[in-house]
């Protein structure tokens, strides 16, 4: 028996999401007291760091698939090798298009987005668009998770996996890749990603203004993003855009500059950890979903906090 | 081109969120019901657009109670030609993917156009174990599609950026932001609605999760306000408070 992690790589290194899947399932392997397996597809180093967050075995396919059907093909056969009575995604564009379809191969039920390990049966994950959570149970033998990004960290304890080639018959691939736009040229982490978000709205009032934005982002090492208004304007691309209709982030750090702080907006925000608010409106709802709030300016406050972040690290 | 969009409905994005029954039931009181906005916004509209460019139809299915008509009839007011009810409680994930998977089976459909999530239950789940079980390509997160002859180009959200595929139909996808504008039906819209078909099928299938308990997240702490003319102390905070810098 054992617990498989399916981690997709980048530049021949498990990403971030791919490391958290691999924690959660070395956790949920322990807890059951069975082997914690780790299956990547595509050129990898040694064990790929995965050792580390607690994965015994990695299964390495050689070829580089992105066919969704293939994968599931691949996991599916990797499953029935390592006897997985769980599998465990990142719940990103690999655990949307491989996860549910794995789930089907296997007749496992899927819980997506889970946040926390399964306790007494039932495992935790964000419903109504982070306005509640449920504890979701599922009646198969094989269950399929897929992991919220920034919700369970990295493991780092230090082991070494055995690395062991594999491969399986997984068909043709239908999808053919032409090619790729990075979503920002001086390589911010990805939104569902970063630890750090730094966040403006309409109170900007043009796209003009985003560089005192980006300067603060910059500072921190933080990734930049905004309310729906202003994606939808044009002042910046749609995948800044986060809320109840854009994507869902949990970062460590959000700060929110010159947004009012909308139902929707909170929805895709208030799992932040830590939330601080700049806005010239005392009675901006934000405000009630904050732990740090600013009454200003966002024109003056934002170069100032830029300029407190640089003296920091002076 | 003969397109099926999957139209689920969903409490609307303002609604309270509360639970009755010991948190094991969703409380629906007071709560106005809309179509779920990817599969509105997004799927719906570009799947009205291909069929204006290329000729077909739209064809909507939507797995629920009588309950859901209302929003049927607003797909169908923004321009779909005819739609399907399964008449189904939808409980998981899997039931649902099977119940629009047995219906398109036989219909030589070209396109199934899906959200990408349901605003209430945020699976997800639904879109690709349906193209799983039709054993067709999926994409997840497009965020445009063209069709020309068989193939079809599209964009879809990756890590890191946009990624450009290529695919032959049949295809299932789900349809993030950028994919097209919402749309206002119109009033000759609203009229033609009631009297285009809306056809109630039977089906069963099997669920394989079931939510336990519903719960709230806990309460923010107050709000700790630091003066606009000492912001640097924001800063101090956020690092050696917080622990968040
Ligand atoms: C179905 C539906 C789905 C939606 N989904 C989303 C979603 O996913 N994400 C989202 O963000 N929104 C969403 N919305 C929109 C949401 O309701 C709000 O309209 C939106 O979030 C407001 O954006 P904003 O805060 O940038 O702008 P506004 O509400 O206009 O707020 C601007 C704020 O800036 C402040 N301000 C002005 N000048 C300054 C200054 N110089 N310095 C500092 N502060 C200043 C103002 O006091 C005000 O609070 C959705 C709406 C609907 C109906
Ligand atoms: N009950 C349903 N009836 C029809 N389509 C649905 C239903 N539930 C989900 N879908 C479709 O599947 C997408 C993803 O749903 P989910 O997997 O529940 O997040 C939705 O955006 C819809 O397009």
């Amino acid at each position: 028996m054992s617990v498989l992690a399916i981690v997709s790589l980048k530049n021949g290194q498990p990403t971030k999401g791919g490391l958290e899947a691999a924690s959660y399932a070395a956790a949920y392997a322990q807890a059951q007291g069975v082997e914690a397996v780790a299956l990547v597809a595509g050129p990898m180093q040694s064990d790929g760091g995965l050792g580390a967050t607690g994965i015994v075995r990695v299964l390495h396919c050689a070829t580089e698939l992105s066919d969704s059907s293939q994968w599931a093909r691949l996991a599916d056969a990797a499953s029935k090798e390592c006897g997985a009575s769980g599998v465990v995604l990142t719940h990103d564009h690999t655990g949307r298009a491989i996860g549910p379809r794995l789930a089907v191969r296997l007749q496992a039920g899927m819980v997506s987005g889970v946040t926390e390990l399964p306790n007494a049966g039932a495992v935790r994950k964000n419903v109504f668009s982070g306005k509640a959570m449920a504890d979701v149970e599922v009646s198969s033998n094989t269950v399929v998770y897929s992991v919220t990004p920034n919700a369970f960290g990295v493991r780092d304890g230090g082991g070494t996996a055995e690395v062991s080639a594999f491969s399986a018959e997984v068909g043709e691939a239908r999808e053919r890749v032409t090619g790729f736009d990075p979503a920002s040229a001086d390589g911010q982490t990805p939104l569902p990603e970063a630890d750090l978000v730094v966040s403006a709205g309409r109170g900007l009032k043009g796209p003009e203004n985003w560089g005192i934005v980006e300067d603060l982002a910059k500072a921190l090492g933080a990734t930049t993003a905004c309310s729906r208004p202003v994606s939808d304007i044009g002042w910046r691309p749609h995948h800044e855009h986060v809320g109840q209709t854009g994507i869902t982030i949990r970062p460590n750090l959000y700060i929110a500059a010159g947004i009012s702080g909308a139902i929707q907006h909170l929805a895709g925000v208030n799992q932040s950890k830590v939330i601080v608010v700049i806005n010239t409106d005392p009675e901006a709802p934000f405000f009630k979903a904050a732990d740090y709030g600013i009454v200003g300016d966002a024109f003056e406050v934002l170069p100032r906090l830029t300029a407190a972040v640089k003296a920091l690290d002076a | 081109m003969k397109i099926l969009v999957c139209i689920s409905q969903a409490p609307d994005t303002t609604s309270r969120i509360a639970f009755t029954d010991g948190g094991k039931t969703f409380d629906s009181t007071g709560v106005q019901y809309i179509v779920n906005p990817y599969d509105e916004w997004y799927a719906l509209v570009r799947g009205i657009e291909l069929k204006e460019a290329h000729g077909g139809t739209v064809t909507t299915i939507t797995v629920g109670g009588a309950v859901c008509d209302p929003v049927i009839r607003k797909a169908l007011a923004i321009g779909a030609d005819d739609a399907v009810r399964v008449d189904a409680e939808p409980t998981d994930a899997m039931q649902t993917a099977e119940l629009i998977a047995s219906y398109a089976k036989n219909q030589a459909f070209d396109l199934i156009l899906c959200g990408k999530e349901t605003i209430d239950h945020n699976g997800s789940l639904v879109p690709a174990m349906v193209a799983e079980m039709l054993d067709w390509p999926f994409i997840a997160l497009a965020t445009h599609l063209e069709v020309e002859g068989i193939e079809a180009s599209l964009k879809r959200e990756s890590a890191g950026g946009t990624e450009h595929v290529k695919v032959n139909l049949p295809l299932v996808l789900s349809a993030s932001k950028g994919m097209a504008e919402q749309r206002i039906p119109n009033m000759r819209g609203i009229m033609s609605a009631r009297s285009k078909p809306l056809n109630v099928e039977q089906g069963e299938a099997a669920a394989m999760s079931s939510v336990r308990q519903f719960s709230l997240p806990p309460e923010k702490g107050a709000c700790k306000i630091i003066p606009a003319d000492q912001a640097e102390e924001l800063i101090r905070l956020l690092r050696e408070e917080a622990k968040a810098i």
